[in-house]
C-alpha cells in the first residue's frame, strides 16, 4: 500500500520524530487537553509508585532513632540516638549477622563458579540437551521458597542429615545456581569467542588464553551475578529458616527476637545496611563510568 | 527456546559441555530434583493418592484464600508497575538508571525488616489508622492490621520491583520506529499503544507475573506479620508444622499441590499470553 505522502501532515524531522514521545505520536485521537491529563496522570501514578515503594525504607531509618516504650519498637515515642550508642546491646543479632555474612560468602563463590560454567556451556556450546538444561535452569524459579525449602528439609531428614552451617549453604546455592547462570549467560551472549582461538592461534597457551581473554570479557557479569547472589543470601528468609536447625541468620533472628521483643537496634543494623549498600553502589557506578571512559580512549 | 543465535558450533570435543554442565547440574539434581522426588514420596504415605482430596477439603479455605492473595497483589503489582516502568523507559531519559536504582532500593533492607516498617505504618493507632480514621474512610473501630488489605497490601509493596524490572526491559528493548511506523499509518495513540507497546511488552508482563505470584503464593511472611488468623495463607501452614512433624504426609501433599498448581498455572498463562520463551 502507498502511503498517500502529498497527503499527510507536514512531516517533522526524523530525528525530532525519533526522540518525540510516543504518546504524542499518531494522528487525530483525544485533543490535547486529554492528553495531557493522561500525561500528568502517568507521572502522578509513577512518583507515587515510588513514593510508596520508599516509605517503609524511611520508616527503617527513622524508628532507629526511636526510644520505644516497652520492647516492640512499633510506635513512635521521642528522638534518641540510645539505640546507635549501644548498636551491639544484644550479642545474638551481631552474631547472627556476622553468621549471615559468612553464608553469604561461601554461597556467592560456589554459586558464581557452578552457575558461570553452566552459563559458559550454555552461550559457547551446541548440544543435545540444552533444551533439558534450559528448564531444569528456570524451574527452581519457578518454585515458591516453601515448597523449596520444605522438599529439601525433607530430603535432608531422610539423609539423616542435622540442620546448620552446610545445609544453609546448599540450600542457598540451589535457588542462587539459576540466577547466576541467567545473569551470567545474559550478560556474555553474542560475543566473540573467536578472540579465543586467536590467542591460541598466536601461541598462547590455554591457561593464558584464560587469564587474559576469556576471563576479561566474562568479568562483568560475573561481577554483577556476585553481587546479586550476595544480597539474596543475606535477604533469603524462608528457604534458610526451614534448613537451619538451631543455626541464627540475621532474618532468622529477628523472627525468633519478635516473640519477645523488637530493639531499634534491628533499625540501627538496617539502617547501616543499607548505608553500606547504597555506597558500594556508587562506587560501582563509578568505576564503571571510569573503565567505559577508558574504554572509549581507547577506541575512540 | 530459540537458541540458534548462541554459539559459533565450534569444531570443540562434543564433552565439552556437559564437563562444564557437570558440577552445578550434579548439586541441581541431587539437592533439588531429588528433594522433589522424597517429597512426592512422603505426600503418598499413608493413605496413597487419597492423601490429596483429603489435604484440599481440610485445606480449601487456606488454599482459596492463598490464590486470592497473591492474584490480588499480583493485579495491583501490574496496575502500579507497568505505569512505573513506562514512565522510566519513556519518560526516564537521563535519570533511568537513577530511577531503576530508585525502584530497587528496598532490596537493600531485609524482607523481613520491610515488613515490620509497614506493621509500623499501619499499627493501631498509627499513622496510617490515624488518617484514615481522620478522614472518615475507615470506621472508628476498625484497625488495619489483621485485614486481608494489610496482608495483600504488604505483598504487593515486597514483589513490586520483581513486577517493574522485567516490563522496563521489555520496554526498553521495544523498537521505537515501531511507533513512528503506527503514527504513520494513521494509528492513534491509544491504538498504536495498545497494538504496539503492551502487545511487545507482554513478555516483561509475564515474566513479572511469575516474579510476583509465585513468591507472593508460597509467603508467609506478610500474613504472620501483617494478619490474623483469618489470613492464614498455605504457606503459614507449612511454617507452623515443619518443625513439629517432618514425616506428617499431609504437609508434603500440601506444598507438593501447591507446586503442581503454580505449574499448570504458569503453562496456562503462557498458552495464553503466546509467550513460550520463559527464560
Amino acid at each position: 500500500m502507498a502511503v498517500p505522502t502529498t497527503a499527510a501532515p507536514a512531516p517533522r524531522p526524523i530525528e525530532a520524530r525519533a526522540m518525540a514521545e510516543p504518546a504524542i505520536l499518531g494522528h487525530g485521537g483525544p485533543p490535547p487537553w486529554l492528553r495531557r491529563l493522561g500525561r500528568i496522570s502517568l507521572t502522578a501514578v509513577a512518583v507515587g509508585a515510588l513514593v510508596y515503594l520508599f516509605i517503609p525504607i524511611v520508616v527503617v531509618v527513622v524508628f532507629s532513632f526511636n526510644k520505644p516504650v516497652g520492647k516492640y519498637n512499633y510506635v513512635w515515642n521521642q528522638f534518641s540516638l540510645e539505640a546507635w550508642a549501644d548498636p551491639f546491646k544484644y550479642p545474638e543479632l551481631r552474631d547472627s549477622l556476622i553468621f549471615s555474612l559468612k553464608v553469604a560468602v561461601l554461597v556467592t563463590i560456589i554459586s558464581v563458579v557452578l552457575g558461570t560454567l553452566i552459563a559458559m556451556a550454555m552461550v559457547k556450546y551446541r548440544f543435545k540437551a540444552k533444551g533439558v538444561v534450559g528448564t531444569l535452569l528456570v524451574l527452581p524459579l519457578t518454585m515458591p521458597e516453601v515448597v523449596m525449602g520444605f522438599s529439601l528439609l525433607t530430603w535432608f531428614v531422610a539423609l539423616s542429615t542435622s540442620r546448620g552451617y552446610v545445609t544453609i549453604v546448599i540450600a542457598q546455592v540451589m535457588f542462587s545456581i539459576s540466577y547466576v547462570a541467567t545473569t551470567v549467560r545474559a550478560r556474555i551472549r553474542g560475543f566473540d569467542w573467536r578472540l579465543e582461538e586467536a590467542a591460541l592461534d598466536l601461541g598462547a597457551k590455554p591457561l593464558r588464553v584464560f587469564a587474559k581473554v576469556t576471563f576479561p570479557l566474562i568479568l562483568p557479569g560475573i561481577v554483577a551475578a556476585a553481587l546479586l547472589t550476595f544480597a539474596l543470601s543475606l535477604d533469603d528468609f524462608i528457604i534458610t529458616y526451614l534448613n537451619s536447625g538451631i543455626e541464627q541468620t540475621f532474618p532468622i533472628q529477628i523472627w525468633t527476637l519478635k516473640k519477645s521483643r523488637i530493639p531499634p537496634q534491628i533499625n540501627v543494623f538496617s539502617t547501616t545496611i543499607l548505608i553500606v549498600s547504597i555506597l558500594l553502589a556508587v562506587i560501582g557506578v563509578w568505576l564503571g563510568f571510569r573503565r567505559s571512559k577508558k574504554l572509549g580512549q581507547l577506541n575512540p | 527456546m530459540a537458541e540458534s543465535d548462541e554459539a559459533g558450533a565450534k569444531p570443540n570435543r562434543w564433552h565439552t559441555p556437559y564437563l562444564l554442565l557437570l558440577p552445578g547440574l550434579a548439586a541441581l539434581i541431587f539437592f533439588f530434583i531429588l528433594p522433589l522426588f522424597s517429597i512426592a514420596k512422603l505426600s503418598l504415605k499413608g493413605g496413597g493418592l487419597s492423601n490429596y482430596p483429603k489435604v484440599l477439603t481440610d485445606n480449601w479455605d487456606v488454599i482459596v484464600r492463598t490464590f486470592e492473595f497473591s492474584g490480588l497483589a499480583t493485579l495491583g503489582a501490574i496496575l502500579i508497575g507497568y505505569p512505573l516502568a513506562y514512565f522510566i523507559a519513556m519518560r526516564g531519559g537521563r535519570y533511568k538508571n537513577l530511577l531503576l536504582a530508585m525502584v530497587v532500593l528496598p532490596f537493600f533492607v531485609t524482607y523481613l525488616v520491610r515488613t515490620l516498617a509497614w506493621k509500623i505504618l499501619l499499627y493501631d493507632g498509627g499513622p496510617a489508622v490515624s488518617i484514615l480514621h481522620g478522614l472518615h474512610l475507615l470506621p472508628q473501630d476498625q484497625a488495619l492490621l489483621g485485614t486481608d488489605f494489610a496482608v495483600v497490601f504488604a505483598l504487593l509493596y515486597n514483589f513490586l520491583p520483581f513486577m517493574v524490572l522485567p516490563i522496563y526491559v521489555s520496554l526498553e528493548k521495544l523498537d521505537r520506529r515501531l511507533l513512528e511506523a503506527a503514527s504513520d499509518l494513521y494509528a492513534s495513540p491509544q491504538r498504536a499503544f495498545r497494538k504496539v507497546t503492551l502487545r511487545l511488552s507482554l513478555p516483561g508482563i509475564f515474566a513479572g507475573t511469575l516474579l510476583t505470584f509465585i513468591p507472593a503464593s508460597g509467603d508467609f511472611i506478610n500474613a504472620e506479620l501483617l494478619g490474623s488468623d483469618k489470613q492464614v495463607m498455605i504457606g503459614n501452614i507449612i511454617e507452623k508444622n515443619f518443625g513439629k512433624e517432618f514425616f506428617r504426609p499431609e504437609l508434603s501433599a500440601l506444598s507438593f499441590m501447591l507446586m503442581g498448581l503454580i505449574l499448570v498455572g504458569v503453562l496456562v498463562y503462557a498458552k495464553v499470553l503466546g509467550t513460550e520463551d520463559l527464560a
